[in-house]
């Protein structure tokens, strides 16, 4: 089965395999990232701006503001989760508030809104 | 690539969604299969229904759409009836209880805690006094605003009630501009006061004058979503009322065709009058979408509107007792954040029938008028136990509060909004001191940057955010000065970020104090703002923990429910079955 990533309402949250699986309003710890200049940013999600597959992570690119240092702006790609069996299809989210690293992408990917 | 929601329009969309909706609500909530459940929650909002968030499911925002924000004689008992049976959820407001109607800042009305088994018998009730959800919300012609004494008010030039009750009829349910890229914002006034809002919606009419004649200017392309405010464009075309209609059909045709369906966050027209300028708009509509000369712009109104101005002289809002062109009076009532529970709604219902012509209407400020009432009734009207909760002359701060929904609903809000709003404006009542000359000071809240309570407008701007106190993330507040329209309309200054919520009435406490000490003479607020730079207001807004308690400075977002007792997600009876008894997940 493939994997069917949208964002809804806005961007206001992630549906994989059209069940509800990652909000708006948590705050995400990034490191190695260039959002800002805050060695850790301390970032608040305030929209899904772009989400995709790159199996078996579920990724997305997110809108916001680091609430430490103010800066806004549009995050790389972060991985949101995983859909490790697609016939399952069953969604792992990661724990926001541990530490990501968004990341370019260097390879294609499906990748929808 | 047209986006996924494109798509699912594309398949179903418009009109016909009624008939699967019905459908749906007679086999109920379980009959929409799971793979097929994003796809017609986004089509169910072109008739009014919004699924609630994460946490709520099963459970739907209904919005009913009243041009104008018009209630006719009889319709607002109906609105009331419909709030009490089918607006409850398995948890009460604190503040507001058990079922309670929201008046939104586009004059329409929201109702919570809707059942898909419901619908049938609400639309029935709603339908059979000329009430409707259809395109109240999704991707079409939304509910027409504009001045909500349209018909009624002295300062009216050109009765503009015909003319939106015209593009109501001719709009709904219009196959033609079912499926458009985005939302569809329009707005009309003929009034010298400037009150329908025009310069912050999509399509504006305004009202002016040509070769002696009282009709239209055109504007196009405001919008305050996202970060991305626009006020609306002069596209230099004057309209008699009527070919607003034409002009109407127009252009919402070419927003139809050349709107952005590839990326939604780019579709409102504001993008594309960002791409195209005003000049090119004019001459597309003449060239593809009309087929008669357009006039250029006649002489507007604008050096006279006092609507939210600022200037604390003429008409700011529509709250207070004020004649009408009939000699009857209007008795603008003011409804804190909005929200008005069910039984006090069919009170007023029962009042403006005894005292009035039973028609109440909406205003962008989410109060509510009881029009018609004789002069000789006033006293008695005015003097009702039920108007000293809904005042024609509050304090400011209780006049001034406009909130979203807020977390307590919404699936993009930050913040909690309408309970910590009524909050806040308590206490602001209670230790602010306005000058005397202040009688107008908005304060608007909106949980996110989608703006739905309208913040970059208000004299205080809020806006949800997040911070972090003694290293614990909680609910704050961005805090925007000085916004307003009028002739010289102006987004706020955002001056103060990341305010943490039980902050910001004490900010508002000192900004308004230095303000008082630092004003030149009669400065007004918004002038005062326009005259200095972001730093040296920033300096004013000290943000200071008062005897302020805020219960909600946690992330209600993480909640089923801020307001329940167990408000652990875990905890949510969502789904529910049509009796509201929980339904096995799959989680």
């Amino acid at each position: 089965m493939t994997t069917d990533v949208h964002q809804l309402d806005d961007g206001a949250w992630i549906s994989v395999n059209d069940s509800r699986e990652v909000n708006v309003s948590d705050l995400w710890l990034l490191a190695r990232s260039d959002f800002c200049g805050c060695e850790t940013t301390d970032f608040l999600a305030e929209g899904f701006v772009k989400v995709g597959v790159d199996y078996p992570d579920i990724q997305a690119r997110i809108a916001g503001q680091c609430i430490a240092c103010g800066e806004s702006g549009v995050t790389d790609w972060l991985t949101v989760g995983r859909v490790v069996d697609p016939d399952s299809g069953e969604f792992y989210g990661v724990v926001h508030e541990s530490v990501h690293f968004p990341e370019k992408r260097t390879r294609l990917s499906h990748s929808r809104e | 690539m047209p986006s996924k929601v494109e798509g699912w329009k594309d398949e179903v969309y418009g009109n016909e969604i009624r008939e699967h909706l019905m459908e749906f609500a007679e086999q109920g909530w379980e009959s929409i299969p799971e793979d097929e459940q994003d796809a017609w929650f986004e089509r169910f909002k072109w008739w009014g229904l919004y699924h609630q968030r994460s946490g709520q499911e099963s459970y739907f925002m209904m919005r009913i759409g009243t041009p104008n924000g018009v209630i006719k004689p009889g319709q607002l008992e109906v609105i009331g009836e419909v709030a009490k049976e089918y607006a409850t959820g398995p948890v009460d407001n604190p503040e507001f209880g058990e079922a309670y109607c929201d008046w939104t800042t586009r004059q329409s009305i929201q109702l919570h805690w809707i059942k898909i088994e419901d619908i049938p018998e609400i639309f029935e009730k709603l339908e059979a006094v000329g009430l409707g959800t259809q395109q109240a919300c999704g991707d079409s012609w939304r509910n027409i605003v504009g001045c909500p004494v349209a018909g009624k008010d002295k300062h009216e030039h050109v009765d503009a009630w015909s003319v939106a009750e015209d593009l109501h009829e001719t709009f709904k349910g219009n196959d033609d501009y079912a499926n458009l890229p985005r939302k569809w914002k329009v707005a009309i006034a003929g009034c010298d006061e400037g009150c329908g809002q025009g310069d912050i919606n999509d399509l504006a009419f305004e009202p002016a004058e040509k070769d002696g004649e009282i009709g239209f200017n055109v504007r196009i392309g405001g919008g305050l979503s996202r970060k991305e405010p626009r006020l609306a464009r002069d596209i230099d075309v004057w309209v008699p009322p009527e070919q607003a209609a034409d002009v109407a059909h127009g252009m919402s045709a070419l927003f139809r065709d050349h709107g952005d369906r590839e990326d939604r966050f780019n579709a409102r027209i504001k993008f594309l009058m960002d791409e195209w300028g005003p000049e090119k708009m004019r001459s597309v509509l003449q060239e593809d979408y009309v087929d008669f000369e357009l006039a250029t712009a006649g002489e507007d109104m604008r050096d006279q509107y006092s609507y939210n101005t600022g200037s604390q002289d003429g008409h700011n809002d529509h709250v207070g007792i004020h004649e009408q062109k009939d000699g009857n009076y209007y008795v603008g009532l003011n409804v804190l954040v909005g929200r008005m529970g069910a039984d006090d709604v069919l009170e007023l219902a029962e009042l403006a029938d005894e005292y009035g012509s039973g028609e109440v209407r909406l205003t962008q400020r989410q109060n509510i008028i009881v029009t018609d009432v004789p002069e000789e009734n006033l006293d008695e009207f005015t003097s009702e136990p039920l108007l000293e909760n809904y005042s024609p002359e509050p304090s400011p701060f209780m006049r001034g509060s406009i909130a979203c929904t807020g977390t307590e609903y919404c699936s993009l809000s930050i913040v909690e909004t309408k309970n910590r709003q009524v909050r806040y404006a308590r206490w602001l009542k209670d230790n602010v001191e306005l000058p005397e000359d202040h009688e107008d000071f908005h304060i608007h809240l909106s949980g996110c940057t989608a703006s739905c309570a309208q913040p970059q407008i208000a004299d205080v701007s809020l806006r949800g955010m997040k911070t972090r106190k003694d290293g614990e993330p909680v609910e704050a507040l961005d805090i925007g000065l000085g916004g307003g329209l009028g002739d010289d309309p102006r987004f706020a200054d955002w001056v103060e970020m990341r305010v943490p919520a039980d902050e910001v009435p004490g900010a508002i406490k000192n900004l308004v104090n230095n303000f008082k000490d630092a004003r030149e003479g009669g400065e007004t607020f918004r002038d005062f703002v326009e005259d200095r730079d972001e730093e040296t207001l920033a300096e004013m807004v000290e943000p200071e923990e008062t005897d302020y308690d805020d219960p909600y400075m946690h992330n209600t977002k993480m909640t089923w429910y801020p307001y329940a007792e167990d408000d652990d997600m875990q905890s949510s009876p969502a789904p529910t079955n049509a009796a509201g008894e929980s339904l096995p997940s799959d989680d």
